[in-house]
């Protein structure tokens, strides 16, 4: 593909060097072209089928078009309202709200609306649908009748929020998320104690997924390094003993420790059988937080022991004997020698148990009672149940932001080895 | 790794606390999967060892659980859900992984950090988090309560395995080997097909058994996108311990257990196969 002669000398003159140049450049352009493509359909499916779907439910957390879109009429009429006046908004905007009223109650959408805003003030379901009820009958008109059926049309707050969600976007399922509210008056001040949810849930899962971080270091160092220093075929029969439970079903490991932890469970027997515990006082391991961090510390076990394992695997154990020839005794040996050479194995296995954990939702919903309940459950509570979709987005978007802001800063420490590797 | 001839008592006794401590851990990891096999011969609805069972009285146990399942239309069709959506999205993975992998390992391959972390976030990002964003994407594009949709779902959480592995595989792999094939007169795809695929086969198989794994075990999204039709055995599982917890499940449990460690035989004989071909002696 080359047409350039090269001279006696093998000098090239200066057209044949830029020509040359400029095929070497083609060449390498038609590999990158060509890794490029094989790439491309698996970059291609990932963005649609995964990163478009966490992007939508980014949207989801700031979207807010129930008001503006099912009461279009009340949203332009207060468009031209000054919400910091302290007086009410004139007639137009009552006649406007008649009529939306009307319109939603044919179509069943006030409904939407009325929900939305009881997010923001509770009653204002109440108001909104009780009204809407009536609004049919009303001739202009309407301010004094309204106020007259409801009096919460003459209290401004209610028109504050209104006015304030009938933005197409909001943050206020992100001031909802950290257990803050809006005052109709604009501030953004914190719940009043007894009504704060999602910070202590957040804590409470940040702390016991350490705990369960913590007793999967505790469990599988040890084992780990006895891994690591016995004969590879020895060491291979007792990896079935780790691998085995690393594949097996999520659900089975779960409901093993349903049967082995309830009242009527196996360890309970043993204890009463044993007399450690009377009959009528078993303990009671499960569906509580202890049943929580038992279930998951044995779950994500392997995901320590595992990158544990070949960082060891890597440690020559002569540097031990020669610290101990050195007249180390064996904990100093160990703690300034086999230590800081594990440090990349301790936080590879904790960083990965540490995310695996904090994402939890399947265990803590089947065995974590009221107390062993993750910020997980909480985003399915909101999807599945109080379908309050807008908070359960903003929900996952803090616990995604917390994943990858650890995951962040792991690679960072780390360098560009960051890949977690399954062995 | 044997006491050495030096230690002390204190050395000895730490020697023996630590094995005892270990073999406490092993117990603790692989207990919970052995209780669940004789519990779920128990001919009584309980979760504990009747006295019979421990007696060893052989009216003590039954197949009952095993026949209510296979019995069971719901659990026979969940299995056939999960087949279906297992195989699909396996092979989806499989492919897809495979040609990126192959273009990750090329170093002519542009922002390779950045586009590997794409295609690894489904494995970062957690469940909880995907299920969510599935439901509302799928939702708004018809998809939702239909295999397609499983299947899709599945796919993306499974093919960052087969990309590592993979991608681990082509990590020792002799370009020059391709190049040889060629300079024997072999196309590019002759040369693909007899001497590429079969050195990184094991890779793309163990990581296609990593995706089959994590379909066949995925329960969070599952929930989230599929429909009564698509019911899986996870979900019905995930039901039935939510409602009322049967030995049914336990039994269910039991198979699954059984499977597990015929993939796991799997996967490690790939895993020393593998070894043996790239010239890696097991050490």
């Amino acid at each position: 593909m080359m047409a350039t002669t090269v001279e006696a000398e093998g000098q090239l003159t200066p057209e044949e060097q830029k020509s040359l140049t400029a095929d070497m450049h083609r060449s390498l352009r038609r590999k990158k072209i060509r890794a490029m493509l094989l790439v491309a359909p698996l970059l291609i499916f990932i963005m649609v089928t995964f990163v478009s779907p966490i992007a939508t439910m980014l949207f989801r957390s700031v979207d807010n078009p129930q008001v503006s879109e099912y009461m279009p009429n009340t949203t332009a009429a207060l468009a031209h309202w000054d919400a910091d006046s302290n007086e009410l908004p004139g007639e137009e905007t009552y006649a406007a709200l008649v009529e939306d009223l009307e319109v939603g109650r044919k179509n069943h959408t006030i409904g939407k609306a009325a929900t939305r805003l009881n997010y923001e003030k509770s009653q204002m379901r109440s108001l909104l649908t009780g009204t809407a009820r009536k609004a049919g009958r009303l001739k202009p008109p309407y301010k004094e009748q309204l106020i007259k059926i409801n009096d919460g049309w003459g209290d401004i707050d209610n028109w504050r929020v209104i006015k304030r969600e009938s933005k197409p976007y909001t943050l206020s399922y992100y001031i909802a998320a950290f257990d803050m509210e809006t005052t109709p008056t604009g501030e953004i001040k914190m719940l009043p104690e007894q009504q704060r949810v999602y910070l202590q849930m957040l804590w409470r899962t940040v702390w016991m997924s350490v705990l369960i971080t913590t007793l999967t270091l505790i469990l599988g160092y040890p084992v780990s390094y006895l891994l690591a220093s016995l004969p590879m075929s020895i060491a291979n029969t007792l990896m079935i003993l780790v691998l085995l439970p690393f594949w097996t079903s999520l659900l089975v490991r779960t409901s093993s420790w349903i049967a082995l932890l309830q009242g009527q469970g196996v360890i309970n027997d043993i204890l009463v059988w044993f007399g450690l515990v009377s009959d009528d006082n078993r303990l009671s391991m499960i569906y509580n937080a202890t049943g929580t961090v038992i279930t998951m510390t044995h779950i994500l076990l392997p995901f320590m022991i595992l990158p544990l394992y070949s960082v060891m695997k890597t440690i020559p154990p002569s540097y031990m004997r020669a610290a101990r020839s050195l007249g180390a005794t064996p904990f100093t040996a160990f703690f300034k020698v086999y230590l800081p050479q594990s440090v990349p194995g301790i936080s590879a296995g904790a960083i990965l148990v540490f995310i695996l954990a904090i994402g939890y939702y399947i265990t803590p919903a089947l065995v974590g009672g009221q107390t062993g309940q993750f910020i997980g459950n909480m985003i399915a509570y909101h999807m599945q149940s109080s379908l309050n979709w807008g908070l359960a987005a903003a929900l996952g978007v803090v616990l995604l932001a917390l994943v990858l802001g650890i995951y962040g800063l792991y690679s960072r420490l780390l360098g560009g080895n960051n890949q977690m590797s399954l062995r | 790794m044997a006491l050495p001839s030096y230690a002390g008592p204190l050395e000895t006794f730490w020697y023996y606390a630590f094995r005892i401590f270990c073999g406490m851990v092993f117990v603790f990891l692989i207990s919970p999967l052995l209780i669940i096999i004789p519990l779920s011969f128990n001919v009584e609805p309980y979760f504990s060892f009747t006295e019979g069972m421990l007696a060893f009285d052989p009216d003590a146990y039954s197949l009952r659980w095993y026949q209510e399942f296979f019995g069971s239309e719901r659990w026979m069709n969940a299995i056939q859900n999960t087949f279906i959506v297992a195989v699909c999205s396996t092979i989806l993975s499989m492919i897809l992984g495979t040609l990126a992998a192959l273009g990750l390992s090329r170093s002519e391959l542009p922002f390779k950090g950045m586009i590997m972390g794409f295609l690894i976030s489904p494995m970062i990002v957690p469940l909880i988090i995907s299920a969510a964003g599935m439901f509302f994407f799928y939702s708004s594009l018809g998809i939702s309560q239909s295999y397609l949709g499983l299947i899709l779902a599945h796919t993306a959480l499974g093919t960052p395995f087969v990309v590592i592995t993979v991608t681990a595989t082509l990590s020792g792999f002799d370009y020059n080997l391709v190049r040889a094939a060629a300079s024997l007169g072999a196309t590019p795809t002759y040369a693909f097909f007899k001497v590429t695929v079969p050195l990184i086969l094991t890779g793309v198989i163990s990581g296609g058994l990593f995706a089959l794994m994590t379909s066949v075990d995925e329960v969070v999204v599952a929930i989230f996108i599929a429909g009564a039709e698509q019911r899986t055995v996870p979900m019905q599982m995930w039901a039935g311990i939510r409602e009322q917890i049967s030995p049914t499940i336990l039994a269910v449990a039991t198979l699954l257990v059984c499977m597990s460690i015929l993939l796991l035989s799997t996967v490690e004989y790939l895993r020393r196969r593998s070894e043996t071909i790239r010239g890696i002696t097991p050490h």
